[in-house]
């Protein structure tokens, strides 16, 4: 991730002002395989290491929900320049301010637990 | 890569998706007691916070093993609109102006920061994933909500980008 430079806030401005092929390229790269993948483990049936199928779980299906929640965490995004992986990369790699990311993304987390059901989704 | 672990934890039986460690976390913390959202086993998802472990150590090893800290090589134009907002070009992973000590010791650094955070791990949550779990995990499944919460994610993104970020700096 750190050799990639997804962790880095200037890379995720470059790709939030359409200036580079940078992050799309992570990002396609990665989705592509991932689609490969995916497609293999369905037609084969393929088993996990105890041998349960592999499951995917549909996501709710909702579109509210995930285009208010999604822009929030846009908005966070584009301002901090990290997603959550990338915060505890950041940490290691020694960005101490991230640290503070980190934790109020934790009391975001909670304060969606606490009103959870009073938001549309 | 990033596609070889998505599989590596689906074999395991377990899916790929970071922001869920929040979730864990708050729970580990005991707020379980207190709201419903976090009163669940947090144990059974200890094997996502090794999983936040290692990146932590990943990211310590890059500096340590791997890096040259270099400045990173982002292209003229975005140079050039940042050096608009005051911000510099880069001199290494991250920009001074808001991960540096005088930015944090602001009150202003410090509140964008804060609120950066807040609004990742609000949203987060309320759209069910982070870019790991929708834009990767959940595009490889080729699901739709998933679809609308990259779409989301870029609703915010611009917005802060050409909206908000010009207005705070």
């Amino acid at each position: 991730m750190t050799k990639s430079e997804a962790v880095s806030w200037y890379r995720i401005q470059e790709m939030f002002r359409f200036q580079a092929f940078h992050m799309y390229g992570i990002i396609g790269t990665a989705v592509t395989l991932g689609v490969a993948g995916v497609a293999l483990i369905k037609r084969f049936r393929m088993r996990d290491f105890s041998g349960n199928p592999i499951m995917f779980n549909p996501k709710e299906k909702s579109v509210l929900r995930y285009l208010i929640g999604g822009s929030i965490f846009g908005l966070g995004w584009a301002l901090s320049g990290a997603c959550p992986g990338p915060m505890v990369v950041n940490i290691g790699y020694g960005y101490w301010a991230m640290v503070i990311v980190f934790f109020f993304a934790l009391v975001g987390t909670y304060l969606y637990g606490l009103i959870k059901n009073k938001l549309p989704h | 890569m990033i596609a070889a672990i998505m599989f590596f934890l689906l074999y395991f039986g377990q899916s790929f998706g970071f922001s869920s460690n929040l979730r864990t976390i708050c729970s580990a913390a005991g707020l379980g007691k207190s709201t419903k959202f976090f009163d669940f086993d947090w144990k059974t998802q200890s094997w996502n916070l090794v999983f936040l472990v290692g990146a932590i150590l990943g990211g310590f090893i890059a500096r340590e093993f791997l890096s040259t800290d270099a400045p990173v090589l982002i292209s003229e134009a975005t140079i050039q609109d940042l050096a608009k907002l005051g911000i510099a070009a880069p001199e290494s992973l991250q920009p001074a102006e808001l991960f540096g000590l005088d930015a944090i010791l602001s009150i202003k650094g410090f509140l964008l920061l804060a609120f950066g955070g807040l609004m990742v791990g609000f949203g987060s949550r309320y759209a069910g994933g982070c870019t790991s779990g929708h834009a990767i995990s959940g595009l490889s499944d080729l699901q739709v909500p998933s679809l609308i919460a990259v779409v989301g994610f870029f609703i915010g993104g611009l917005l802060m980008t050409y909206l908000f970020l010009p207005l705070i700096f």
